[in-house]
């Protein structure tokens, strides 16, 4: 019967462990390498970040500068400058310098509305989905009153309220997006806490927030990464929305959002207006969405082989 | 035999492309199948059982499976090489095939006699014609009113009873050849000794050739006249099952036939150990709502006034069919599950009266090792972090510096590599992944682990090597286990006491060697009957239309 013990032995023991521990962001940095999609993603998300946080201070002034004779001036014409490379707007200002000011409210709205929900959805979907009983039942009930409006029409009656600040509109925007991290939350919750190792652990002794950080988090944040990224896109939009009815960013602030409204009425006859800030708000989107992808890949063992440098033999 | 074989697989070789890699799944297999007769393979996980009967079927996905070479000879014609239409004359006419999950299989949605008459539509037979014979059909492979429960959903049918709907839309069409894969493995024991018997009957009566593909010595010695025994992709054994059993020619059926297990001993218990667990008049009982308002709510009793005992260093077996309350048991024992009445006293202390700090300190004393290691190792930790979890959970237990140190000597342990500390549960096999969650459970010393079907979905070899290393660990630490499983045999050779459950209630308990010898209940006595021993020289003799 001993003799038997080395069958189950063999399986995978010819490769060797990895060398010993490097820095963590050498290895990292490679799979991101290996998975070109996401690296064009990190690159254009890390030129974004640095237009938000230098763009306004050199840029605002080419940014509000009225040329009336450069109205809608079409894209690509070198004659009137690099400001207005990509065209200019309605008022005759140059499309380029305003996206690249635009950033940083855009960015700032859109972050902090997608994290505070995510935040504040997650926490409050996991107290419902692990704890359950009354406080559960509480937390679902506040969330389908919320989800029962229309969120547009939520947010308009908050900003007529309260004054449309930049601040209202992210404290808007993020509270008609939390019942979605809510709800897919408790779900999980509801599924993973049945699982076979939340039990083992349970066994041994483990206390709730042992299992919520290290069993449960751990294994639907992937999810919920997902549906932020994609959550990204719709508030840019929303607060577009808000600022089209005149109850989100105020002039002469701007956001990308607000460009692709104004752009609207100009589709007919200078469609490069709406079309220049549209396509920033579609790249930033599906970078966050290709990075999350990839993200997700890294962080789960079990697929992580895919980015990692093919061994050159294993048996 | 003068009449030409009615399958013979010649040499067939079939890979299957993976991560850039070609996997060889069966490598020059060669076997055949005569009328009235039933072949069995057999092998284990990996060994590519299935794969030659569902290329004869043409179930074989390509990409990425590619036949490289072979014949399947069915009556003249090479069914490798069959055209879609050809294909769908043979499939089902006149070979068909049952599977091992029977609810994958049947469609939730349609009544199941319109599911067995569509066997038969789809082939031609008229629909009043199918429909009646639907009902002779069912009634031929034992659902009890046949007729009345045409119209009922595979949800409404017990596992056996699907299994038996299954083998009804199989034989409609009186096929010249019928394929099960693994057919009675998800089924309890009685209830696969009654499906088997069924197969064997029905294969009498119309004269078709039986493949029986399964992984159960028990079963082959019970119910196959010949078998082919696989390994790694290769054919390593053919022969009549009487004289492959008496005298194998192959090393590796030897050491298959020597880990199947029920050939040791009986321990024999310790009366004088000290006692370390006490159940008494365990009750648990479940409230079902009843349909609309018009009934009361029932009450079923998952327990029923369980009492036993477990003492120092010993091996208690519990052996229940599904539904015979063991794994609530389990979770009461546990404490993962609060009791409706009765008592279990741990050391002398009500388990369910203990206060935060003794409920900690239980924990630590009372582990348990689950039956499926896939699902009970969190996949996004590594074996380290799994093992050593329960020092983070117990930090008095280890100091923080000598965790690494430790993890390593429990590996070691266990029998597995230290230095795959590093490495995720998916790297390792399913009896290396049971090692680990072995490893894990003895981290804190305990002095109880509870086994829940802990080898149950084990290969037969790796299920040997697992409790020989049970076994080691109870010497060493004198520990106590209580193990519970379906599995007759296994229980034999392991526990020092065995407690048989039937229906929330112990109906029989104690010593090994009495139970298995002179059982003293009726339903002890079925459950031995049912579980097949891997000997074909003591096959029970069937009697005509005995049903279990």
């Amino acid at each position: 019967m001993m003799a038997l013990t080395s069958t189950d032995m063999k399986g995978p023991a010819a490769m060797t462990l990895a060398a010993p521990e490097p820095g963590r962001l050498a290895p990292l940095l490679a799979m991101l390498w290996r998975d070109k999609f996401a690296s064009c993603a990190a690159l254009i998300l890390l030129v974004t970040v640095f237009a938000a946080l230098i763009g306004p201070a050199f840029l605002t002034e080419a940014a509000t500068t009225m040329n009336l004779r450069a109205r809608n001036a079409p894209p690509f014409e070198m004659a009137r400058g690099l400001a207005y490379i990509l065209g200019g707007d309605s008022l005759g200002r140059g499309i380029l310098p305003r996206i690249i000011v635009a950033t940083q409210n855009t960015m700032m709205i859109a972050a902090s509305a997608v994290l505070s929900s995510l935040v504040i959805g997650t926490v409050l979907g996991l107290i419902a989905g692990y704890r359950g009983g009354w406080v559960g039942d509480v937390i679902l009930r506040l969330t389908d009153i919320l989800m029962s409006f229309p969120s547009l029409l939520l947010a308009m009656v908050v900003l007529y309220v309260f004054d449309p600040s930049i601040g209202n509109v992210i404290f808007v925007l993020a509270l008609t997006r939390i019942p979605i991290y809510l709800r897919t939350t408790r779900a999980e919750v509801l599924e993973v806490r049945t699982r076979m190792f939340v039990t083992a652990a349970l066994v041994a002794g483990a206390g709730p927030l042992r299992i919520i950080l290290r069993h449960i988090l751990p294994i639907i944040a992937p999810t919920l990464l997902t549906i932020a990224t994609l959550d990204f896109a719709f508030v840019m939009l929303a607060e577009a929305s808000l600022s089209f009815l005149g109850l989100g960013v105020q002039a002469p602030e701007v956001t990308w959002g607000v460009m692709v409204a104004e752009g609207r009425n100009y589709l007919a006859n200078a469609w490069w207006l709406a079309f220049w800030p549209g396509l920033a708000i579609t790249l930033v989107t599906m970078s966050l969405n290709l990075l999350s992808n990839w993200l997700r890949v890294v962080t789960d063992p079990v697929q992580r082989w895919r980015l990692e440098r093919r061994m050159p033999s294993n048996g | 035999m003068a009449e030409p074989a009615l399958l013979t697989v010649e040499n067939l070789s079939v890979e299957f492309h993976a991560r850039g890699k070609i996997v060889q799944a069966v490598r020059n297999v060669s076997w055949q199948v005569n009328r009235g007769e039933t072949l069995a393979i057999l092998g284990e996980s990996g060994s590519g059982k299935s794969v030659s009967s569902s290329a004869v079927m043409g179930l074989i996905d390509s990409p990425p499976g590619h036949i490289t070479a072979g014949r399947a000879l069915f009556q003249g014609q090479d069914l490798l090489t069959l055209t879609k239409d050809e294909r769908r004359e043979i499939n089902g006419r006149r070979i068909a095939m049952i599977f091992q999950d029977p609810l994958a299989h049947l469609n939730p949605v349609y009544p199941v006699g319109w599911q067995v008459a569509e066997a038969m539509r789809v082939h031609g037979v008229p629909p009043s014609e199918a429909r009646a014979r639907a009902v002779a059909l069912l009634e031929r492979v034992g659902i009890p009113h046949a007729a009345a429960r045409m119209n009922a959903y595979p949800h409404e049918f017990s596992g056996g009873q699907r299994q038996r709907i299954m083998i009804a839309m199989a034989v409609a069409m009186k096929p010249d050849l019928l394929i099960a894969d693994e057919p009675t493995t998800a089924l309890d024991v009685t209830v696969q000794a009654q499906i088997l018997t069924l197969l064997s009957e029905l294969r009498d009566e119309t004269g078709m050739g039986l493949v029986l593909i399964t992984h159960d010595l028990g079963v082959v010695a019970q119910h196959a006249d010949r078998m082919v025994v696989m390994k790694d992709g290769e054919v390593v054994e053919t022969g009549r099952v009487a004289d492959v059993f008496r005298a194998p020619a192959h090393d590796y059926t030897r050491r298959l036939l020597g880990a199947a297990p029920g050939k040791l001993p009986f321990r024999v218990p310790d009366e004088a150990a000290e006692l370390l667990l006490e159940v008494q008049g365990l009750v648990k009982s479940f409230h079902l709502r009843g349909r609309f308002l018009r009934e009361a709510a029932r009450e079923v009793r998952a327990l029923d006034g369980v009492s036993f005992a477990l003492r120092k260093g010993e091996t208690l077996g519990i052996v229940g069919e599904s539904g015979s309350g063991k794994t609530t048991l389990a979770r009461v024992l546990l404490r993962l599950m609060e009791p409706s009445s009765g008592s279990v006293r741990y050391r002398g202390q009500d388990v369910f009266a203990m206060s935060k700090e003794q409920v900690f300190a239980f924990r630590r004393r009372v582990q348990v090792v689950f039956q499926d290691p896939t699902a009970s190792l969190n996949p996004r930790m590594t074996v380290e972090e799994i093992i050593g979890e329960h020092w983070a959970i117990h930090p008095e237990a280890l100091p923080a510096e000598g965790r690494r140190a430790a993890v390593e000597k429990l590996l070691v342990q266990v029998g597995l590599d230290p230095a795959h500390a590093r490495r995720h549960p998916h790297q390792f096999s399913g009896g290396q992944r049971q090692r680990i969650a072995i490893a894990r459970a003895l981290s804190l010393k305990p002095e109880v682990i509870l086994c829940d079907e802990a080898v149950s979905a084990l290969d037969v070899s790796v299920q040997a090597q697992v409790i020989e290393l049970l076994k080691d660990i109870q010497k060493q630490y004198g520990l106590s286990f209580i193990f519970i499983a379906h599995d007759l045999p296994v229980v034999r050779d392991f526990a020092d006491r065995v407690l048989v459950m039937h229906r929330g209630q112990i109906v029989e308990q104690g010593p090994t060697g009495a139970v298995f010898t002179a059982p003293q209940a009726d339903y002890t006595r079925t459950l031995l009957a049912a579980s097949p021993k891997a000997d074909p020289t003591h096959r029970p003799q069937r009697r005509a239309g005995e049903r279990l």
